[in-house]
């Protein structure tokens, strides 16, 4: 299962949120939100549509602007220091729900294009890194080809890579698998459970509870932009306490 | 994926032959119906009508060869007077022994804009074209350029800087240091020729008699004040569309200002406050040249309108390609000129050719201020008295010109859309 074997309790944290607060205009949609994430954790956060989860994800590296408390990203704390944020940035990688590659550009450019210009890693060298990342994320024959003559799970796999690209030290997933056909989803879980095992500190928001059980060390549970529970999976699942989480976990199983 | 399944016994079937043929085809499109028959007919025997009464005008009965307008009455299209006053018609009254400088210029720039039209000269090689392509030009239509120090110096430093940033990811040590070295050697010269410690020196490059700007007309001036208004204009309306995006308030109400301001005013009253207005807010003895003072405001006119055309494709670009660009830690310039832009103007192609197309025909306003721009030489070859009473032949001759150039450009986008979607679209 997962690396509960580990004392996470000794390892440092890469990642705390403290008394974070967000609005949006006059609505509330993050409320005193405390989390740490030690190096290589892996959390899944889920809740219902609209609970913030997306918009938790995004203030850590800062695609959200949150308005009090404090989050501290490998010990830079964010604020609007422009140089700050970049130097975050080239430490977080994203993957979105609607992959976001750049359909202008090959996917091997796709791949190549932040360590160039962001990392200056000579063209050559980067073009090799991608290489080896599209073998692992099992796409290497599509390198020259555009992101839309892709399918939807290979071209979640291409984002991947290019966010690994970077060499960061968190990945952060916002729903990587509900823009998918059912048949695609396991390909791209399949790449992320690999991520997870080779020691990557992890964010996801998905609803995958599969994935949940295999990798995760802890399970987040939100409503109404507040953190309602957390556990381990086994326990997240088998003994909900919060009513709220009964409900939704209620909802999601029997769906799937 | 490409992997083809193994198709076994199975024989490969053709797809459906079209059958039908041209006979075929005529009758399920042109006379599926008796409605449609009739329509069709009476359209052809129109058009047959009309093109037969033009051609027996404009060839059969025309006269090529008459000396003089009398001789032209009673024929078809007088042809002559084109023959007549046709170097007029294209340069104006640039000297008439050196008609060959106009002519040669015009040749340039057709070269330098069909060169720049190749996608794979789009990298250092269009700044080499549109260099050499400039300078020709100029030197052609004026005779002798003097090329100050100080626009040496500025252009060194201004070179040394855009290599510095968009090259800066890419550049070796020593690429770097050679525009570090252009920067510094322009900023001190420039330093030293205000201090006063360099001569007013210039570089004369002077192989033929000088022609001025007032003597300058017909298509050479047609195509100046479109290509360089134009060449300007782009990226001007590049930067005021990214202005109006802008999170600054200053930029953005600056450049929302200054397109409303533009955009509500006729490019025809711009044109009368650059040749009127502006002289008599400069400081006495300063001149600027009517000609640069028609080419600045339209610059200023059309980079307004393009501004508004990129703006759209800026607007059409999903909120994700911005963000996927920033997760990535992509700086400001680096997202706009990297993942931005090369899209937006990708969707914009065809209304960006339409305001093109759009503004050299709006060159010809320039008439109202004095310039000798090509509609306006086609309409002075009519005040001739000799000649007089066949503005159709001519006005019909200058619209054929126009309408090659513009042409040009339509299809051009054509080609252009399809050119830079290859592969980007499933
Ligand atoms: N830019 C925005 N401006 C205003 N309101 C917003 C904005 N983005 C999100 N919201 C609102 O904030 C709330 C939380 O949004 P968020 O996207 O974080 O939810 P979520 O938990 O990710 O939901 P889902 O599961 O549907 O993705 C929602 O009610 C949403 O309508
Ligand atoms: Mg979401």
């Amino acid at each position: 299962m997962a690396a509960t074997a580990r004392d996470l309790s000794k390892v440092e944290s890469v990642i705390q949120l403290k008394d974070v607060n967000k609005w949006f205009g006059q609505f509330h949609v993050l409320t005193d939100i405390n989390l740490d994430v030690k190096e290589g954790e892996k959390i899944v956060i889920c809740g219902p549509s609209g609970s913030g989860k997306s918009t938790l994800i995004r203030c850590i590296n800062r695609l959200e602007e949150h308005q009090r408390g404090d989050i501290i990203v490998h010990g830079v704390t964010l604020s609007n220091d422009v140089k700050n944020i970049e130097a975050i940035r080239r430490e977080v990688g994203m993957v979105f729900q609607s992959f976001n590659l750049f359909p202008h550009l090959t996917i091997l450019d796709n791949l190549t294009l932040a360590p160039i210009w962001v990392k200056k890693t000579p063209k050559k060298e980067a073009e090799e890194i991608a290489m080896s990342l599209l073998n692992r994320v099992r796409i290497p024959e599509q390198a020259l080809k555009y992101p839309g003559q892709l399918s939807g799970g290979q071209q979640q796999r291409v984002a991947i890579a290019r966010a690994l690209c970077m060499r960061p030290k968190i990945m952060l997933f916002d729903e990587p698998t509900s823009a998918l056909d059912p048949e695609m989803v396991k390909e791209v879980l399949d790449v992320m459970i690999e991520l997870a095992r080779e020691g990557m500190t992890m964010i996801c928001v998905t609803h995958e509870m599969g994935f949940a059980r295999a990798v995760a060390d802890r399970v987040i549970f939100m409503d109404r932009g507040e953190i309602v529970e957390q556990n381990e999976p086994e326990e997240f699942f088998a003994n909900p306490r919060n009513e709220r989480t009964k409900l939704f976990l209620g909802q999601i199983l029997h769906n799937h | 994926m490409t992997d083809i399944m193994p198709v076994g016994e199975r024989q490969p079937i053709a797809p459906p032959v079209d059958e039908t043929g041209p006979l075929g085809w005529a009758r399920k499109n042109l006379f599926s119906s008796w409605g449609n028959g009739i329509t069709t007919i009476v359209l052809i025997g129109a058009v047959g009508w009309i093109l037969a009464w033009f051609l027996d005008w404009a060839l059969f009965t025309a006269n090529f060869t008459a000396s003089t307008g009398a001789e032209c009455r009673g024929s078809g299209a007088c042809w002559a007077l084109i023959r007549e006053k046709y170097r007029y018609i294209f340069f104006g009254s640039f000297p008439y022994e050196q008609h060959w400088r106009p002519l040669f210029a015009v040749i340039a720039m057709l070269a330098m804009l069909v060169m720049s039209a190749d996608r794979r000269m789009w990298n250092w090689r269009l700044l080499v074209i549109w260099g050499v392509g400039s300078f020709v030009t100029f030197l052609l239509m004026f005779g002798q350029i003097h090329i100050p120090l100080s626009l040496i110096l500025f252009v060194a430093v201004v070179g040394g800087a855009i290599g510095l940033t968009l090259r800066s990811a890419l550049a070796a040590a020593n690429e770097r240091a050679a525009y570090y070295a252009l920067i510094g050697i322009g900023i001190v010269g420039l330093a030293l020729r205000i201090a006063g410690v360099l001569p007013k020196w210039s570089i004369a490059i002077a192989p033929l008699s000088y022609v001025e700007t007032s003597l300058w007309g017909g298509l050479p001036v047609t195509l100046i004040l479109a290509t360089y208004g134009l060449a300007f204009a782009f990226p001007y309306g590049i930067l005021l569309a990214l202005g109006r995006r802008s999170n600054l308030p200053l930029i953005k109400g600056l450049c929302v200002g200054f397109i409303e301001l533009i955009r509500g005013v006729p490019l025809i009253s711009l044109l009368i406050m650059a040749s009127v207005m502006l002289p008599l807010f400069l400081p006495s003895g300063t001149t600027i040249d009517k000609f640069l003072r028609a080419q600045v405001a339209v610059i200023l006119f059309a980079g307004a309108y393009i501004a508004e055309v990129i703006r759209g494709g800026l607007q059409s670009l999903p909120k994700g390609q911005f963000e996927a660009a920033d997760a990535m830690g992509l700086n400001y310039l680096q997202k706009t000129l990297l993942i931005i832009l090369p899209q937006a103007l990708r969707v914009v192609i065809p209304p960006l050719i339409n305001t093109f197309i759009g503004f050299f025909k709006d060159t010809s306003l320039v008439l109202i201020i004095g310039i000798f721009d090509f509609l306006n030489t086609a309409n002075q070859a009519l005040v001739d008295p000799n000649w007089a009473g066949f503005p159709g032949e001519v006005y019909l001759f200058a619209a054929f010109v126009y309408f090659i150039f513009c042409f040009s450009m339509s299809r051009y986008s054509k080609y252009l859309e399809v050119e830079l979607n290859k592969g980007t679209r499933r």
